[in-house]
């Protein structure tokens, strides 16, 4: 059998990285950033599920030895234990995989930290499609179920530098919190522009004329590189990025959206629950007739296989963003 | 009367016993008169299951616990972490009688604008540590109590109500274990085996026995005593203090209790989730009650 003409499989490990190649990256930003906020606030503790090192919650653990609970692979248990601890004065972290935080602990998340609003922060790894090892890892749905909780509030971060100034936002903000976590090796891009991240706030990274997109998480990332590629075609695209999902801070999106241009919502979720819909009640709250597209991911359970194919699949590639507005105006 | 109890029962003089017995069984008592009384206005409630577990409330309000009834917030506090929140009919009736609420509060239980609902909630009720009632749930933050107040080096200990029935869930399982993991001295989970929960009797729903032997199993310090025996209750706390929290073994007192104890008309009817009581028999149960108490008879 020959092999020489049999091109190499890509890969679907969990530790694919969607960092683009030589794109600028900070390691374990939020680790690190955990690190840092605990150094100046000792109320900090971090715990996890078996997931130490593959939350980046290791970082904090070689920091904080006697600061670090392991709870093992029990999910009910480590929200359980996250209130415990809060209820005694302190400020926990307490990470596992997005699916396992919304599908499989919710009533510990939202009866013990939500109802009686306290200071709990759940990092959840693996948000949305960030893996390719198909439904049992990838919570697609997250945000969905999350957004029914009271008084939770949920971030979406795009990159390093948002998950860095956000920690220790959420350990000052009262009330419990979900970080989407982007771990490892983490895209650094909104540096670029003018901009920190302020929780409860939508920021506009960048003006135009023709398309808006409102954005969160990584496909802010993808929002801002799809605008590039689009200035190519004189199409000239404002990027709004909203990485606090709830609150949402309605008054700066509608007043970009409450315009002529092609209005197009970018995120890293089901298209059911998400960004998306969040962005439509607000819209359609405000008695705007305005229509938005969505671009998220489909309400089906997605296949594995490799980051870079699953995400052209499924339209979250800059190619995808790119052919569906250049589509929509026709 | 308001009490300030600072942990009474710690270097107490052996001599006093008689008069801790007595003062428990007081307590126990005035609990079960209470939530008849609580009942009786809504003409329901979960009466039953609160006049089983008087005599653990009992002890632990009137000997066990270090709290300030008036400042049900103080940091110093023990937490007595009530995971069964139906049972919050008991624990209305244990905080009256430690001077955290006022008795006359009591009538407003289950009502609208009420500090009392039905099911117990931190955000509703001074002293009410939690919102139990989804079970399973309190010994996992009962695990993170006890982590964060002995990492910040207090002394201050974690009590555990539950019920057999949430022995079914596995929750609670992954709680023994992460209690038994990090050594958790400072915590006491005390057991309600009625066994009776919502569809009938325990061994008919899901079987928990062998109890004892499963908590042995996850590392407890366990001990297993009739939980309407106030002496053997005693014993047992006192026990746990000398044998397993410096050992930094997490306790588990297994309480077998009897459903409408202290009152022989309830003892003897049909148990049920919800036990049904007629409008002309609440005086008569405080009657049995009090007949019962006084000379002891009945019990």
């Amino acid at each position: 059998m020959s092999t020489a003409a049999t091109p190499k499989l890509k890969t679907s490990a969990m530790i694919a990285s969607f960092a683009d190649p030589g794109q600028k990256t900070a390691s374990a930003p939020f680790g690190h950033a955990l690190v840092k906020a605990a150094q100046e606030n000792d109320k900090i503790v971090g715990l996890t599920a078996d997931l130490g090192k593959y939350t980046d919650m290791h970082i904090f653990a070689q920091a904080f030895p006697e600061r670090f609970f392991q709870m093992g692979m029990a999910e009910q248990l480590l929200f359980g234990a996250a209130a415990g601890l809060a209820e005694t004065g302190l400020v926990p972290f307490a990470s596992t995989y997005s699916v396992f935080a919304a599908r499989r602990a919710y009533d510990f998340l939202c009866l013990d930290a939500a109802e009686p609003n306290l200071n709990v922060n759940i990092v959840g790894g693996l948000p949305g499609l960030t893996t390719g090892y198909g439904p049992s890892h990838q919570a697609t749905e997250d945000m969905a179920i999350f957004r029914g909780m009271p008084n939770l509030t949920i971030v979406d971060p795009c990159d390093s530098l948002d998950i860095e100034q956000a920690v220790p936002q959420l350990a000052a903000s009262e009330g419990p919190t979900y970080l989407r976590l982007l771990r490892g090796n983490v895209p650094t891009v909104l540096d670029e522009y003018d901009y920190t991240f302020e929780l409860g706030k939508a920021k506009v990274l960048r003006g135009g004329n023709d398309v808006v997109f409102i954005s969160s998480g990584l496909m802010t990332m993808r929002a801002l590189q799809a605008a590039e590629a689009l200035a190519a075609h004189n199409v000239d695209v404002a990027v709004v990025h909203a990485p606090t999902i709830k609150p949402f801070d309605s008054a700066t999106v509608l007043a970009e959206l409450n315009t002529d241009r092609l209005a197009v919502t970018l995120e890293n979720h089901s298209v059911v629950g998400g960004l998306f819909e969040t962005v439509a009640s607000a819209v359609v709250t405000a008695g705007l007739g305005k229509r938005v597209v969505p671009v998220a991911l489909p309400d089906e359970f997605l296949d594995a296989g490799a980051l870079p194919t699953l995400h052209e699949r499924y339209g979250l590639s800059v190619q995808r963003i790119v052919a569906k507005v250049l589509a929509e105006l026709g | 009367m308001v009490l300030t109890q600072e942990k009474a029962a710690r270097g107490k003089p052996s001599d006093v016993e008689a008069a801790r017995l007595e003062r428990v069984e007081g307590a126990a008592f005035r609990i079960r008169h209470h939530a008849l009384n609580m009942g009786e206005v809504q003409g329901q409630g979960y009466v039953g299951q609160a006049l089983g577990a008087a005599d653990m409330l009992a002890v632990v309000y009137a000997d066990q616990l270090r709290f300030r009834a008036d400042d049900p917030e103080w940091d110093g506090r023990d937490r007595f972490l009530l995971s069964t929140g139906h049972y919050a009919i008991g624990h209305y009736a244990a905080l009256a009688e430690a001077g955290t609420i006022p008795v006359t509060e009591l009538e407003t239980y289950g009502s609208d604008n009420s500090r009392l609902p039905m099911s117990g909630m931190s955000t509703y009720t001074p002293g009410m540590e939690i919102s139990g009632g989804s079970l399973g749930h309190g010994l996992s933050i009962a695990v993170g109590a006890a982590l964060g107040l002995r990492y910040q080096g207090s002394d201050a200990r974690v009590y555990n109500f539950l019920s057999d029935g949430e022995l079914d869930e596995g929750s609670t399982w992954e709680a023994a274990m992460g209690a038994h993991h990090h050594q958790l001295g400072n915590l006491t989970a005390m057991v309600d085996i009625n066994a009776l929960q919502a569809d009938g009797k325990t061994d008919t729903v899901l079987r928990t026995e062998p109890v004892t032997e499963k908590w042995e199993a996850f590392g407890w310090y366990t001990q297993r005593v009739d939980g309407n025996d106030v002496g053997a209750l005693l014993a047992a706390f006192d026990n746990a203090a000398a044998q397993a929290a410096a050992a930094g073994r997490p306790s588990v007192i297994l309480c077998d209790t009897k459903v409408g104890r202290g009152v022989p008309l309830l003892e003897d009817r049909e148990k049920a989730h919800f036990m049904r009581i007629e409008e002309h028999e609440w005086q008569l149960c405080r009657e049995h009650l009090t007949a019962g108490f006084e000379g002891k008879a009945a019990r």
